[in-house]
């Protein structure tokens, strides 16, 4: 054994599945002077990756998660440590075949072959189920099976071979120290162990489940909780024997009850996501000496698997007689939202986080990691949000990680909406309307730990004014409301209140302040005092990092205002870039600042009877930022559209905004305004302007180019991705554009109007095929959404070229039905000129 | 044949066995429970002589409320009827047991005949006392044999055969007769999932357990230090071999 370093470049704590990979995919990134340590031994070290089940399933709605779970099981084969064994997702109700339907549609945005089948067919491939309790069955035959902890080994030792990594097991991080850089950055500096201490410059946590344990002891937070995840292996049955195979069956996922049975040689396993939520504290996860069998594989608790036997007998009546030669509580980890939590903690620089990865992830996402640490961004695939950075303050503690676990298990195989919504955790930054909104029935949407109103109760007489109906199948209706058409129509056609309080607010401040902004930003953000500027952010690749807008309020100060969901990301991103000179002062003003949306062709008129400010294009002018009293109240407006309709961003203060609201309304009333909500605000008026939204159409694999956001010049300053972005610009024509689509036939086989929701339905030619570019990126919608002022269903999608021209006939595949669509544009589909922005 | 099985929960094997700050009690955090190995082989010899002969097995344990889930567990792979004695205090010595067991034993041979053959482990996985089985024996006035690893049923006896140095020592007993059945006797089988759901609705009969006082106390629990044993790498591959056939020599192998 070589003796233990005192130094090194980088040290990566856990060697299960990520870590070992990690370290395989720093070695071939050229990182040498790696120290990899477990407190296990070696090549089980006791962590979630000894007892998984080691099986993928590639189709998942979810596009990093699709796409990484892809990636990992191509490396697997590449080490060829997998076997396809296809797997067949079964359906025992009427609402898990329409699920089947959606797997389809994502298997086919993905290029993933699967196969609808009859429940005599997946009786024809698993001869021993039951299908006479079955519907039918989602088969997709390159499920595959691998060897995970072989994988471990052999990443590990290519690390060792090529990079000298130095690996030491049994040994036990007592703490992560760090020290205090200037400028105020927490970095961390070294490794404590029961063997040593070790200097180094960078720490990679790839704990699992005790992830957030070892965090903690550097002063930072992995939010992740270790839940239980019970399976049984039974057996020996002779059919499975006679395979004399490990795997001769296809793995059947029981969704509707949780469940999966996964041949192992003679045995079943029978795993179950179906019990309930159990939850462990890191701390209380037994040693490697405490536990019989592994940490992770604590004692199996047989009253919470009951009700999984028999549904699993049901379906396959052999089991019933087989024997349980082994149960485990088997520990994972959850994440308050389901994703995983990679890259750079936020608290202390150079400590990374490459957690809550499962091992279908495991490789994939360990190659995220390495490629971030080594270039500043990943190269894979976009992945924000696995970032771990997007986690708010609130979404941090215990107990809303405990919370958001507990309610989240059941959904491992359950059918979730795209705009499901969480029961618990809610409420938990509120606007200062919140009450105000209450008794306006308000329906909220919450958009990480923000309240935001999707739509009024209050308002369903707009539903009666403008002849709106619900939508005729219940999955496109479920968290919508025609509310919202009702609201969209009256906003354009008197004008609408939203409220903007989720908006998160910084200033940057100081002598090198617009110098800064001006490095993060592609556009010029040297303006002149009250003018805003609205701008991509890029990563180091020209891909987006994020997409806001920024304010010169002063000589020497800027604002940033940017959305809930990308807030925790660009704040870090700041930080992260930020001057070590002091000549910067980054301020968080989220909470003390909040902000109204008035827009609609009544909203100047509302606004006059407030204040004596010139309200015209002279005296407030598109994209102008003025200070006024409105109400009496200092506020400053922003004259600024993302509806498509005349009006302005109104700051104030936090305190000032019931009141600012009251004012508004009163002033409104005979002038037909509404609260409006974020269907409006987010979704149709959005979508009918063809607005780009950060972590939908903007993502880190696009640059501005294609996503129609490029100015006819680049500016002098530097600024991060420049390089990149100049090297974009100069091929000429991007490859592909940001395109609006308007669906041109709503019926379905049955003759029922759908309504496809945006998330990620593939854009198929005519003749139905996939629609993929020279980078593998597929034509797939980024937002849906209904758009009233055109009478369209509107989609938004990346398109190759030649195609991206208006007129263009296509289709869409929704619940595996394929639907007309028709490119509309590449800018807005409703008032191209922005005449209405301009009134 | 009526059989009566003797068995005890157990913290499950092979977890470090961790002390509660009091020193009186292991402390169960992490341990998962099960019954004594010996009494798992006993309580599948027991099945399998019904199995074989007829009858019927009944399942005694004095232990915690949650010991239930030994007799359930018992029911699960065969056995009949379950009695739980119930105890709140941790100490109970050998001797306060083996008094509260042959009190239930005759309170359930009250009536009946005599169980044909009462099995207990050799001895418990935990305390290791070697000395229930015996004294509930003599208490009854049946013999016992322990030890044993073989046993055939004859008619109103028993053949029990237990391992020596380089044999078997065969006792032949008239029934009723207790024995102490030892791990290797047989593979106990694992419960199944149809046995395992049906063991949910088997009934367990709860008797208070009236007892002697033991002659013995428990002061505290001591958790003996670890050995540590060392690993010595002689090489790898080949060229190791020449240092294997040194250790071997030295061992007195080759």
């Amino acid at each position: 054994m070589s003796e233990f370093p005192t130094k090194a470049k980088v040290v990566v704590i856990g060697a299960g599945i990520v870590g070992n990979c990690l370290v395989g995919h720093l070695a071939r990134l050229g990182w040498k002077d790696i120290v990899l340590l477990d407190k296990g031994p070696l090549p089980n070290p006791g962590g979630s990756t000894g007892h998984a089940s080691n099986f993928i399933f590639p189709v998942d709605h979810n596009k990093e998660m699709a796409l990484l779970g892809e990636q990992s099981a191509n490396q697997y084969r590449d080490l060829d440590l997998s076997v396809d064994s296809g797997g067949i997702e079964v359906a025992r109700t009427e609402e898990r075949m329409d699920e089947l339907d959606r797997r389809m549609t994502s298997a086919k945005a993905w290029g993933i072959e699967a196969h609808l089948l009859s429940p005599a067919e997946v009786k024809e491939l698993v001869p021993f189920i039951n299908d006479d309790v079955i519907l039918g069955g989602f088969y997709c035959p390159t499920v595959s099976v691998v060897d995970s902890l072989e994988t471990g080994t052999v990443m590990r030792k290519e690390a060792i071979e090529t990079a000298g990594c130095q690996v030491f097991a049994n040994t036990e991080v007592l703490d992560v120290v760090t020290s205090e850089q200037p400028g105020g950055i927490t970095q961390v500096e070294a490794v404590v162990t029961d063997k040593g201490r070790i200097e180094a410059e960078y720490v990679v946590i790839a704990c699992g489940v005790w992830s957030n344990r070892i965090a903690n002891m550097a002063g930072a937070t992995i939010p992740l909780a270790p839940v239980v995840h019970q399976m049984a292996d039974v057996g020996p049955m002779d059919i499975l024997a006679e395979t004399n195979n490990e795997i001769g069956y296809p793995i059947v996922r029981d969704m509707d009850t949780f469940c999966y049975e996964r041949q192992s040689s003679g045995s079943m396993e029978v795993g179950s996501y179906g019990h309930r939520a159990i939850i462990h504290h890191p701390d209380t996860i037994p040693s490697n000496e405490e536990a019989a069998l592994s940490p992770t594989e604590m004692p199996f608790t047989p009253d919470d698997f009951d009700d999984q036997m028999e549904t699993a007998i049901e379906l396959m009546d052999m089991l019933g007689d087989a024997e349980i030669k082994y149960a485990i509580n088997g520990l994972l980890s959850l994440t308050p939202d389901g994703m995983p939590c990679l890259g750079e903690t936020t608290e202390v620089r150079n400590l990374w986080s490459a957690a809550a990865v499962w091992v279908k992830e495991g490789p994939g996402m360990a190659q995220v990691v390495a490629e971030w640490m080594t270039y500043g961004y990943p190269r894979v695939i976009d992945v924000h949000g696995a970032d771990i950075a997007r986690f708010y303050d609130g979404e941090r503690s215990e107990d809303h990680i405990w919370s958001r676990a507990d309610e989240s298990f059941i959904k491992t195989y359950g059918i979730v909406h795209p705009s499901e919504q969480w029961g618990g955790q809610r409420n938990i930054d509120v606007g200062p309307y919140f009450s105000r909104q209450e008794d306006l029935d308000a329906m909220f949407f919450q958009a990480r730990t923000w309240e935001r109103p999707q739509w009024y109760g209050a308002n369903a007489d707009l539903v009666d004014r403008y002849d709106l109906k619900e939508r005729e199948v219940e999955w496109d209706n479920r968290w919508w409301s025609p509310i919202t058409v009702g609201e969209h129509l009256n906003l354009r056609e008197n004008c609408g209140l939203v409220d903007l309080s989720a908006f998160q607010i910084y200033t940057l401040e100081g002598e090198g302040a617009v110098e800064y902004a001006d490095y993060l930003a592609v556009n010029k953000v040297d303006v002149p005092v009250g003018r805003s500027i609205y701008t991509p952010w890029l990563n180091q690749d020209g891909g987006f990092h994020s997409d806001l807008t920024m304010m010169r309020l002063a000589e020497d100060k800027v604002a940033i205002v940017t959305g809930v969901f990308d807030g925790g990301r660009d704040s870090f991103w700041v930080n992260r870039h930020m001057p070590t000179d002091g000549s910067v002062k980054f301020t968080n003003l989220t909470h003390k600042i909040t902000t109204l949306g008035l827009w609609g062709p009544n909203a100047p008129a509302t606004l006059a009877q407030l204040t004596d400010h010139d309200l015209t294009q002279e005296g407030s002018s598109y994209g102008s930022i003025v200070e006024v009293d409105i109400a009496g109240l200092p506020c400053r407006i922003f004259r600024i559209s993302y509806v498509g309709d005349t009006g302005w961003e109104i700051y104030t203060d936090w305190d000032n905004g019931p009141a600012l609201w009251d004012a508004l309304m009163t002033a409104g009333a005979d002038l037909g305004i509404r609260a409006t909500g974020g269907g409006v605000y987010g979704s149709s008026g959005r979508i009918e302007k063809g607005y780009r939204l950060m972590g939908a159409e903007l993502e880190s694999e696009y640059n501005p180019l294609e996503a129609g956001l490029a100015r006819p010049k680049v500016k002098a300053a530097d600024f991060i991705g420049k390089e990149a972005y100049l090297a974009a610009r100069e091929k000429g024509e991007p490859e592909v554009a940001m395109c609006t689509l308007t669906v041109e036939d709503l019926a379905d086989s049955q003759g029922r109007s759908r309504y496809p929701q945006g998330g990620n339905e593939p854009i198929l030619t005519a003749a139905g095929e996939r629609i993929v570019d020279s980078h593998g990126r597929a034509s797939r919608v980024t937002s849906a959404g209904y758009g009233p002022s055109v009478g369209k269903h509107l989609l938004m999608a990346y398109l190759p070229t030649e195609l991206a021209v208006p007129g263009t006939d296509l289709q869409v595949m929704y619940m595996n039905e394929m639907y007309p669509v028709k490119v509309g544009s590449t800018g807005s589909v409703f008032d191209p000129e922005d005449s209405r922005l301009k009134s | 044949m009526r059989l009566l099985v003797c068995v005890k929960r157990v913290p499950a094997p092979g977890a470090r066995i961790n002390i509660t700050a009091d020193e009186q009690d292991v402390d169960a955090a992490h341990l998962g429970f099960t019954t004594s190995p010996h009494e798992e082989c006993a309580l599948e010899e027991a099945v399998q002589i019904v199995e074989n002969h007829g009858g019927e097995v009944t399942v005694l344990t004095l232990g915690p409320a949650e010991a239930e889930e030994q007799l359930r567990y018992a029911a699960s792979v065969g056995a009949h009827h379950f009695v739980l004695l119930p105890v709140t205090e941790v100490d109970w010595d050998p001797q306060r047991t083996a008094s509260a067991l042959t009190k239930a034993i005759q309170d359930l041979e009250q009536g009946n005949e005599p169980f044909d053959l009462v099995l207990f482990g050799n001895e418990s996985a935990d305390s290791g006392g070697f000395q229930v089985g015996v004294r509930v024996a003599q208490a009854l006035s049946r013999p016992i044999v322990n030890g044993i690893k073989g046993m055939e049923i004859g008619e109103g006896t028993v053949t029990a055969r237990r391992e020596i140095d380089g044999g078997f020592e065969v006792y032949e007993m008239p029934t009723p007769a207790i024995l102490g059945i030892k791990e290797g006797i047989n593979l106990p089988r694992y419960p199944t999932m149809k046995g395992r759901l049906a063991s949910k609705k088997a009934e367990v009969e709860v008797n208070e357990p009236t007892s002697e006082q033991g002659g013995q106390t428990r002061i505290k629990l001591h958790r003996p230090e670890e050995k540590v044993s060392e690993t010595v790498i002689l090489g790898n591959g080949p060229e190791a071999a020449p240092a294997v056939v040194d250790l071997l020599e030295e061992l007195g192998v080759l």
